[in-house]
């Protein structure tokens, strides 16, 4: 595909992962989604730029809570996460889960985990699988950079150091966790330069701009895949968004976010395709395809069944009933 | 009286321990600038300044850690987990450590540490973030636990637990923050194990704390119209347990309920249903019953969730069972 084929297919995957949250932001607000709902808003190119990456479907993924934008990217169908944050038995993980834990195993995506760092050592397991049974896959671990002062992310990048494991840490640095800027939370705040601590290379790349996030993601994946060992990749990001929908982002200037949005990876690519030639006609026409997939997916999440009650006595052991 | 919140009730009972004891200190994840995740710290950063009231980064082996080592040579930390899930990943410092120093220093070196936060399933918050750690921590000898479920406990209690020489786990029901509540003028402490009968019946003795405590009211307020009176106990401190209060109640009703948010294999709905069949067994006309979260991991979807935390129903079923009202 040419460049701009691929830049106007990642604009797409963007603006359907934008689309799709600003619509589960509206369902939340009319009580049809409940519970936690951490939005990706602002985020969307490091999960489409690190999509196009890797080999979807063969290679394994693991994120946070935050988790929809990677989900999607990785060709969820956005009927079953709509499905899910509804509460829904043909979600993703039919009702079971929510928003905070989206799995879709045939794409690779291995969930969205909800105790932050607990994620980081488990996706180091799944690199040793790779690894235990000679196959050339790549994990890939997402986190924020409040994750970085965690127990998890210590011992699991010493694991994957020690062992040269084929996997890639990325560091979505948003610049806050929760209400706290990263220098009130790490003595370094150059997130890249921890890697050195645990023998692998580190990285700062640039979050609103998809097509370096996806050479430089594929760089590492690259490296791990030919037994090079494991990156560390930190992408500087803001998301626009409070951190749940809870909170009111008191701790943030709106001069700050406006400032930020100048940055927003939508509006970015955006321009890069029309001063690439790509007219106005054309974005539209995308649009639409994807304003049609949308409301596809809420009019299939509103009309679903209701999660089981049978399933939540089922999916306790695999074994069967007991305890 | 006054009438407060259960999370300003908290809040008032560590300002006054912070302005009374220079040594008290409260510590955790967005406690300060944020003002608290459930804004039960509230003000504090203002009152106190950033020595005594301190941001953690996301690191709760690390802070609890910290908390146990000022304690061991002189300071009286409180700890906040911003909810109970997160302190799983502190387990070790709280069991290893926390319950053990006092025991290991031959008696030498007291653990005066208070780690507090919200528990229990909020709502769809879903599996990992819907833990009720009350049977974790109950299980510990060295620690102590309190669960308060009204706001002048929840002052009165936490106060004794800052003033109490060993650790302390404190479990705040994050659901019922803002139920608003009598707290009298004057200073309380709420002594360590003494439980409290929140309404008199001779029918049935009902044990509830926590979120429960408000379901197991109404559903005796449903029963009475059945004419069946209830007396519900809070036993505000589920270690040290006070059977006593327990036991008289029983001896008088010959019957008992524990509603608890927690699964119900072990933990303190066992434990108070065992000690009162060891120790009340002449005065049972009926099987104690439990009310308890079903046994699996909570799920997400709201109508779910509510079948597997104790319902009104649920209590009141239990209730005309023990009383051969209903089979
Ligand atoms: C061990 C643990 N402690 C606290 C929390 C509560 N919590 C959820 S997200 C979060 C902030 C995380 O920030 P960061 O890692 O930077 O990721 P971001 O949310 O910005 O994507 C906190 C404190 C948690 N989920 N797990």
């Amino acid at each position: 595909m040419d460049q701009t084929g691929e830049l106007e297919k990642f604009y797409r995957s963007m603006l359907l992962i934008r689309r799709f949250e600003e619509e589960a932001a509206r369902a939340y607000a009319r009580g049809k989604i409940g519970g936690f709902l951490h939005l990706y808003i602002g985020q969307e190119a490091i999960a489409v730029g690190a999509a196009a990456a890797i080999r979807i479907g063969y290679d394994y993924v693991f994120q946070t809570y935050r988790d929809h934008g990677t989900a999607l990217a990785l060709g969820m169908d956005p009927k079953a996460g709509m499905a899910e944050l509804y509460g829904k038995d043909t979600g993703c993980a039919r009702g079971l889960g929510g928003s905070m834990h989206f799995f879709d195993v045939e794409h690779g995506f291995l969930g969205g985990w909800a105790v932050v760092g607990g994620h980081i050592p488990v996706a180091v397991g799944a690199a040793f699988k790779a690894r235990y049974a000679e196959e050339d896959r790549v994990t890939l671990c997402f986190f924020g950079e409040g994750a970085t002062n965690i127990g998890g992310f210590h011992e699991g990048l010493s694991l994957a150091g020690l062992w040269k494991l084929p996997v890639v840490f990325i560091c979505e640095n948003n610049e806050y966790a929760m209400g706290t800027p990263l220098k009130r939370t790490s003595p370094v705040t150059d997130i890249a330069v921890k890697a050195d601590g645990y023998g692998m290379p580190g990285e700062v790349l640039h979050g609103h701009d998809v097509q370096e996030v996806r050479s430089r993601v594929a760089a590492a994946v690259e490296r791990a895949r030919s037994g090079g060992g494991p990156s560390l990749l930190e992408i500087k990001t803001y998301r626009f968004r409070g951190h749940s929908m809870s909170d009111p982002g008191k701790y943030r200037t709106p001069e700050e976010l406006e400032e930020r949005k100048k940055r927003d990876p939508l509006l970015v690519t955006r321009q890069t395709l029309l001063s690439g030639g790509v007219d106005e006609a054309r974005l539209e026409r995308i649009a639409e395809e994807v304003e049609a997939v949308i409301a596809e997916a809420i009019t299939f999440a509103e009309e679903s069944e209701p999660a089981k009650e049978e399933s939540m006595h089922r999916f306790v052991y695999a074994a069967g009933e007991g305890g | 009286m006054r009438t407060l919140r259960y999370r300003e009730a908290l809040r008032e009972a560590m300002f006054e321990e912070m302005r009374r004891d220079e040594t008290v200190f409260l510590m955790g994840e967005e406690v300060g600038f944020y003002q608290g995740a459930y804004k039960v710290s509230e003000g504090l950063l203002d009152a106190f300044g950033q020595r005594r009231v301190i941001d953690t980064p996301i690191a709760e082996n690390g802070f609890a850690g910290v908390g146990i080592g000022a304690a061991m040579v002189g300071l009286r930390p409180v700890i906040e987990f911003m909810t109970w899930n997160f302190s799983f990943v502190a387990f070790d410092q709280i069991i290893s450590n926390a319950a053990k120093v006092y025991q290991m220093s031959g008696g030498k070196i007291p653990l005066p540490i208070v780690f507090r936060g919200p528990t229990g399933a909020a709502k769809q918050v879903a599996s990992q973030h819907s833990h009720s750690v009350d049977p974790f921590y109950t299980n510990i000898p060295g620690l102590w636990v309190g669960f308060p479920s009204t706001p002048r406990d929840a002052k009165g209690m936490l106060k004794t637990a800052i003033r109490t020489d060993d650790p302390v786990i404190f479990l705040e029901g994050e659901t019922i923050y803002n139920v608003k509540g009598e707290v009298p003028d004057e200073e309380e402490l709420i002594p360590l194990g003494k439980a409290r009968v929140a309404r008199e019946g001779k029918d049935c003795t009902v044990v509830a704390w926590g979120r429960p405590y408000y379901t197991a009211l109404s559903a005796a307020e449903l029963l009475e119209k059945e004419g069946i009176e209830c007396e519900v106990i809070d036993p505000r401190w589920l270690r040290p347990l006070d059977m006593n209060t327990i036991i008289d109640s029983v001896s008088k009703t010959n019957r008992c309920v524990v509603v608890h948010e927690h699964w119900a294999y072990g933990g303190p709905g066992a434990e108070i249903a065992d000690r009162v069949q060891r120790d009340g067994f002449d005065h049972l006309d009926a099987p104690i019953l439990r009310v308890s979260n079903l046994d699996m991991p909570m799920p997400y979807a709201s109508h779910l969730e509510e079948l597997c935390l104790p319902t009104v129903e649920r209590i009141a079923r239990a209730v005309r069972q023990v009383c051969y009202r209903e089979g």
